[in-house]
């Protein structure tokens, strides 16, 4: 288990859009959310890496444990948490900047400094963000010449070339079309080799493509945990069942 | 015709109509200036100090004030007003605290402009004991051109997606580097359009400068920050009214005007080239 939460509440300052949440992320698998919108699927993805903090008048209580080590103690910091818990967002999101220094913007502030190291992580990661082929003649091209599935492998090859542990991504491909989907699906089975990836979507055929866990939330509560297969064949709880079958959501 | 076509008919007249009379005013202020000025403004008026009692000669002594109070204005306002922005806008918890700056930036905006030389006068030329001087009036002309700059600032901060900043938040890039690195970039041209309104307001200003910066007359230029200037505006306030012979040099007045709306738009000029190279390189 790299990343638990334990009994995680959160609120919008008084809106309660957690409810005891306790849940285990293993290692290097693939762990996909759904649920209905305004279920609290997104908001506990980026409780994971604090980008929660952001809003202003939220609350958290709980615990969430990453490496068994509380990230909203008191005296860890958010930079870091977030430097090895990427994150990939609904919409595309490169920096009005090259192909090239949209992947080195952040590694260089980390420290990253020879020119070779740079060159180096700039076709490593777009290499397993499988976007290489495609850019490498345009590098010094701005990123927002691309195409919107294209920009989303680059905000995913730019989240990995800090090399994070895990790889958060808030419906990565609710902004594209098919093809480019299936090319981001594609590449989430190759990533979980190396990285822990946590996924939300609205999308169940995604979640029982991608993922090998799936969690299914619903007001704000976990209602069922397991195994994707067992959740989308014979789960526990009969709102699960309701909404894989489309009975509401 | 339907009626809902001849109230649409109606409606888009008068709006062009207001367009037409807001062009017109501006260029007849320019037609005006151009036609009553442009016999004065010769070679030796741009480049010789006034003579003969300020009857004959030139403004040139004026024109390197105007070019440095304004310049020392947008030096001393931008930095601070930029800085004051990302406060309001980056740092800040929105709140009670906050409105209440905001309301004292806009309050700050509507004093009258002489009270801003009186309060210069008080305490930059009387109290730090600056003198009547460039340092003065910089100061009191970027104090009145604040909140034009804040204001601009925090328009062009708000304008850039948040989605750009939460892309590099959630790379763990420190919220500092993120504004540094990411926001301020982004903003830049919209920061330059406050800087713009701020110098066509900080050369332009008479009152602020009048006890704070401006000569009556010096033949020579001034050779430190704590020397008196002329100023273009306060040399055409002292020609029209302060002087003997206001008949006599009314071209020279014009010619003055003619001059400080020409050195206005110079400077915005270059500050709007700058602005579309900037502009060029961003988009999203």
């Amino acid at each position: 288990m790299i990343i638990k939460t334990r009994n995680v509440d959160f609120f919008y300052g008084a809106f309660r859009a957690l409810t005891d949440v306790t849940l285990d992320f293993e290692k290097n698998r693939v762990t996909a959310l759904i649920g209905p919108s305004g279920c609290g699927k997104s908001t506990l993805l980026r409780l994971l890496n604090r980008m929660n903090d952001l809003i202003d008048g939220t609350r958290v209580e709980g615990e969430i444990l990453f490496e068994g080590r509380n990230i909203y103690a008191p005296d860890v910091d958010p930079v870091e948490i977030r430097q090895r818990i990427g994150m990939v967002f609904q919409k595309p999101n490169p920096f009005p900047k090259s192909i090239f220094n949209n992947i080195t913007y952040a590694p260089k502030l980390s420290g990253v400094r020879d020119r070779g190291d740079i060159e180096a992580l700039v076709e490593e990661s777009l290499k397993q963000a499988v976007l290489w082929d495609e850019v490498k003649d345009i590098l010094g091209k701005s990123a927002m010449n691309l195409s919107g599935g294209q920009q989303q492998r680059l905000c995913i090859a730019r989240a990995l070339a800090m090399k994070p542990d895990i790889l958060l991504m808030d419906e990565p491909t609710s902004a594209l079309d098919p093809i480019s989907t299936a090319k981001i699906e594609e590449l989430i089975d190759s990533l979980k080799k190396r990285y822990t990836i946590i996924i939300v979507t609205h999308n169940m055929q995604q979640a029982a493509r991608v993922s090998e866990y799936t969690g299914f939330f619903y007001l704000g509560k976990l209602i069922e945990f397991n195994v994707t297969e067992k959740i989308f064949t014979n789960p526990d709880m009969k709102q699960t069942e309701d909404y894989i079958t489309g009975r509401f959501g | 015709m339907k009626w809902r076509y001849v109230r649409q008919g109606l409606f888009f007249g008068v709006v062009r109509l207001a367009a037409l009379i807001i062009t017109l005013a501006l260029l007849g202020i320019i037609a005006f200036l151009l036609f009553n000025g442009f016999r004065a403004v010769t070679w030796d008026f741009l480049t010789l100090p006034p003579i003969d009692s300020m009857t004959k000669g030139g403004i040139m002594p004026a024109i390197v004030g105007t070019f440095y109070l304004t310049v020392g204005a947008v030096v001393v306002a931008l930095p601070l007003g930029v800085v004051s922005a990302i406060y309001l806008t980056e740092y800040a918890r929105q709140g009670r605290f906050i409105r209440l700056i905001r309301i004292g930036v806009n309050c700050l905006a509507g004093v009258p402009s002489v009270v801003f030389g009186l309060f210069g006068l008080g305490f930059f030329v009387v109290f730090l004991k600056f003198g009547s001087s460039i340092l003065a009036g910089a100061l009191t002309l970027g104090i009145l051109i604040l909140p034009t700059i804040i204001g601009a600032a925090e328009e062009a901060l708000k304008a850039v997606p948040q989605t750009f900043r939460e892309a590099s938040l959630a790379l763990g890039v420190s919220k500092w580097r993120t504004i540094s690195r990411i926001v301020l970039p982004s903003a830049l041209p919209g920061i330059l359009t406050g800087a713009i309104l701020g110098v066509g307001r900080a050369a332009g200003e008479t009152a602020p400068i009048m006890f704070t910066a401006a000569a009556f007359f010096t033949a020579v230029l001034p050779k430190s920050i704590f020397d008196e200037v002329m100023a273009l505006p306060y040399h055409i306030y002292v020609l029209a009214t302060a002087g003997t012979h206001i008949e006599q040099t009314r071209p020279l007045q014009y010619g003055t005007a003619l001059v400080l709306i020409a050195l206005v738009l110079g400077i915005d000029l270059i500050a709007i080239v700058l602005r579309s190279m900037v502009r060029r390189k961003k988009r999203w």
